[in-house]
């Protein structure tokens, strides 16, 4: 065969190997990953996504430091059970704001797309404190040490501004009164008027139930209480949104 | 070796060398001190703690090393880093898979987890990095280093770049776990250190890429040998994917956390992009290499066909680069996607099993060695591991077979059929293989060891690959089980209930992988050490009878 007997030619430079090699798993990544990020419907038309309250994004980055993602998927898939068990299947516009997203691999745990309101924060705190004492099966580690440190927010509105720089619609005005925001969505006694305006649905609670600090466990059960509940399924046109 | 007793006092080049190695960890040190000074993120000033300390204990590892004759490696190739490196893939081994027998447990137990350090979410990615890039990327670098030399007849072009890559890569290592630990995680799987141990990692890699391309470029070969093609296309393919899916903007200089530059469905492609090359280039293209070095040395026979290289080569290549979406089928990614995922896929099938077939008959004409020879035994069960998971992948891929597989222990069992047996055998027979040579020994300490080992991993993984997928399939079934009213029957707790005896059989499975490798470990520390064990034959010499 021709073809194989030129082969020789690639044998023997090292650089043109190198080259070759190169742009052939080049091509995969062009014709496949990079059209997702100029196709228009690549994402679907919903109404009521927005970013994350500073408290719940704070909670965000709790839930990626534990590494939750590896027992809990947020991605639920089209099937008759999982929308029986979780509800409505996730839509890509649900994580278009999550730097990175959490979709998950793995079901150690059940899925939590849409784990927000489902459960008092009551409910949440005491089963991130000791699992086994709410769900008798479970096999997750206990967070009792999320409820003992305070959360650590000065630099919150740096966290904003770097997630405006990847795309996130922070306004300026967002990033400015983030650490107010954060504290206000805490504390039931706190003026929350701005708070509300800029995040429409946001969830003003003592999360963790100690009124007295403003701890990890609080951020956590903010970010669990608000996941899956922003889309508008009502407005939601289905057969539009096919891709 | 150690011909000078004193530091700094060897012919001077060697020990200027010596001192701008001393100079230049001091000043990372320093520099990371003053990191962790500045910073105002816990997380990171800790972890720039960590760093420091690391760098200047090996600073004045550095300085009171005795400088060491000229190299006297036979064939004048530079072998000091491949002896480091052999011994460091079996430290990491034993490190990684040890984690994965304590997060088994923990899934098991989970009165085991002690939060915050050792909770299953901070050690899991500690027990995947560890064996994927602690065990094998210390495996890889160090049998390139081996291979490249060999096959090319030549010297690494500079000691000093190697000795940069190799240690450069470990302290990767070293901050890649100390990060876990510390909750410092981008939370993507198999990319999770954050972006400055991923800046670190690309400047290791980039001069990775220059060593291994001009000691090619300089080689006294006509022809670039096929093992090397492979090494070739790992090291690139992961610079372009490693630099890539990382891109992502730092909270602030001195802050521990970034947010990736891409969100959502478009962090999920690139990941997985990322995620199922790690598969394809690190652990395949990679350990393909490795393959097709030591297999024919171990036999004495030549590659089965050139013309099979060739081929499974470029089509491997090329089409595992397309199978990622098969990871997100399903899922909020678009439909077009996740098919063309899906036939890349099942494509792929062929040129692994290209590539599995010419390591097999590599062996015609001496398969009488899996009799006598267990180092032949533990590559041919390696490469048959390897064509059994690059099958069980396409099936996997399947959308239809992928909507009952996907998020149960299945893949899990898929995962490690293919690590613990095509990965790990394939670095056990290579390091077997290369030991002796290294220090120069006749043999092994004892072959029987070796024996050993090859029945404790292999029952170890046929217990650990049955058990998940029995367990992945029941996991499966009773999510999706109805009764006649239509509801669902089990409750999500009771499926995990159900899976409490899988998970303990798991552990088994692995802790047997783990005391095989434990076995191994003081095989090659015996060996090292110049000693020979007394023990009966593998086979006893076969007494040829005259025909009648």
């Amino acid at each position: 065969m021709d073809i194989i007997a030129k082969h020789g030619v690639i044998e023997r430079n090292a650089s043109l190997l190198l080259v070759l090699s190169l742009l052939v798993v080049c091509i995969g990544g062009i014709v496949e990953v990079a059209p997702l990020f100029y196709y228009q419907n690549t994402i679907e038309k919903v109404a009521g996504m927005r970013p994350y309250t500073p408290l719940e994004l704070a909670g965000r980055d709790i839930y990626v430091r534990e590494g939750c993602y590896l027992c809990h998927s947020q991605m639920i898939r089209p099937f008759r059970d999982e929308t029986l068990r979780y509800g409505h299947y996730s839509l890509a516009a649900e994580s278009m704001y999550d730097h990175p997203f959490q979709w998950g691999s793995e079901r150690t745990g059940p899925d939590l797309a849409r784990v927000g309101d489902k459960y008092s924060s009551t409910w949440q705190v005491d089963h991130l404190i000791d699992p086994r004492a709410v769900v008798p099966e479970s096999i997750m580690p206990s967070y009792a040490f999320l409820a003992k440190a305070d959360l650590n927010y000065d630099d919150i509105a740096n966290h904003l501004k770097a997630n405006q720089i990847v795309g996130v619609p922070y306004s300026d005005e967002m990033v400015k009164d983030a650490a107010t925001d954060l504290a206000a969505q805490a504390n039931p006694d706190a003026d929350g008027t701005g708070l509300k305006a800029r995040y429409p649905k946001v969830r003003i609670e003592d999360f963790d139930g100690d009124p007295k600090r403003l701890t990890e466990m609080d951020a956590l059960v903010a970010y669990l209480q608000m996941l899956g509940t922003l889309v508008d399924f009502s407005t939601y046109d289905e057969k539009n949104n096919e891709r | 070796m150690r011909d000078y007793p004193l530091p700094i006092l060897g012919p001077w080049g060697q020990a200027l060398r010596y001192f701008t190695w001393f100079v230049v960890l001091g000043a990372g040190a320093f520099f990371a001190v003053v990191l962790s000074g500045l910073s105002h993120d816990d997380a990171f000033r800790t972890h720039m703690g960590l760093v420091a300390a690391a760098l200047a204990v090996a600073a004045l590892v550095v300085a009171r090393r005795p400088v060491e004759a000229p190299a006297a490696d036979a064939g004048g190739y530079f072998d000091a880093p491949i002896r480091m490196g052999s011994m460091l893939t079996m430290f990491w081994g034993v490190v990684g898979m040890l984690v994965g027998v304590v997060i088994a447990l923990q899934l098991s137990f989970p009165q085991l987890d002690i939060g915050p350090w050792f909770n299953f979410g901070r050690l899991r990615p500690l027990h995947t990095s560890g064996v994927v890039f602690a065990f094998g990327g210390t495996a890889l670098i160090t049998t390139s280093f081996y291979v490249v030399q060999r096959t090319c007849r030549t010297r690494l072009i500079s000691d000093n770049l190697a000795w940069f890559v190799f240690w450069g890569y470990q302290l990767f290592l070293f901050m890649a776990a100390t990060g876990y630990l510390l909750g410092i995680t981008e939370s993507r799987e198999y990319a999770e250190p954050e972006w400055y141990t991923d800046i670190w990692l690309t400047v290791v890699w980039v001069a990775y890429l220059v060593l291994f391309l001009g000691t090619l470029i300089k080689r006294k070969e006509p022809h670039i040998y096929v093992a090397n093609w492979f090494y070739l296309a790992f090291i690139v393919t992961i610079a372009m994917l490693h630099v890539v899916n990382n891109l992502s903007i730092p909270v602030s200089p001195l802050s521990a956390k970034s947010y990736s530059l891409f969100s959502g469905v478009q962090d999920a492609l690139t990941q997985w992009w990322y995620g199922h090359n790690a598969v394809g280039f690190f652990l395949t293209a990679g350990f393909l290499g490795m393959m097709y070095y030591y297999m024919p040395k171990q036999a004495g026979r030549p590659v089965y066909s050139y013309r099979l290289s060739i081929i499974h080569f470029w089509a491997l290549i090329f089409l595992y680069i397309w199978a990622g979406p098969h990871h997100l089928h399903y899922t909020a990614l678009p439909d077009w996607a996740q098919t063309l995922g899906m036939v890349f896929s099942i494509m792929l099938w062929m040129p692994s099993w290209g590539g599995m077939i010419n390591g097999l008959m590599t062996l015609r004409g001496a398969w009488d060695k899996m009799r006598t020879d267990p180092i032949i035994r533990m590559m041919v069960i390696a490469v048959a591991f390897y064509g059994m998971s690059t099958f069980e992948g396409p099936v996997m891929s399947i959308r239809s077979v992928n909507a009952l597989s996907h998020y149960t222990n299945w893949t899990i069992g898929h995962v490690h059929s293919g690590a613990l047996g095509w990965v790990g055998m394939i670095t056990f027979g290579a390091i077997y293989f290369m030991v002796p040579r290294l220090w120069n020994r006749t043999q092994l300490y004892s072959m029987r060891m070796v024996n050993w080992h090859f029945w404790l991993a292999t029952v170890g993984i046929v217990i650990y690959a049955a058990v998940m997928w029995v367990a992945g399939i029941t996991q499966g079934l009773m999510w999706r089980e109805y009764d006649e009213q239509g509801f669902l029957v089990y409750s999500f707790a009771e499926v995990v209930a159900a899976m409490h005896p899988y998970y303990v059989a798991r552990a088994f499975g692995g802790l047997l992988y783990l005391s095989g490798a434990l076995v191994m470990s003081y095989n090659i520390w015996m060996t090292i050490a110049g000693k020979v064990r007394t023990e009966k034959p593998i086979l006893a010499p076969v007494q040829l009878q005259p025909a009648e």
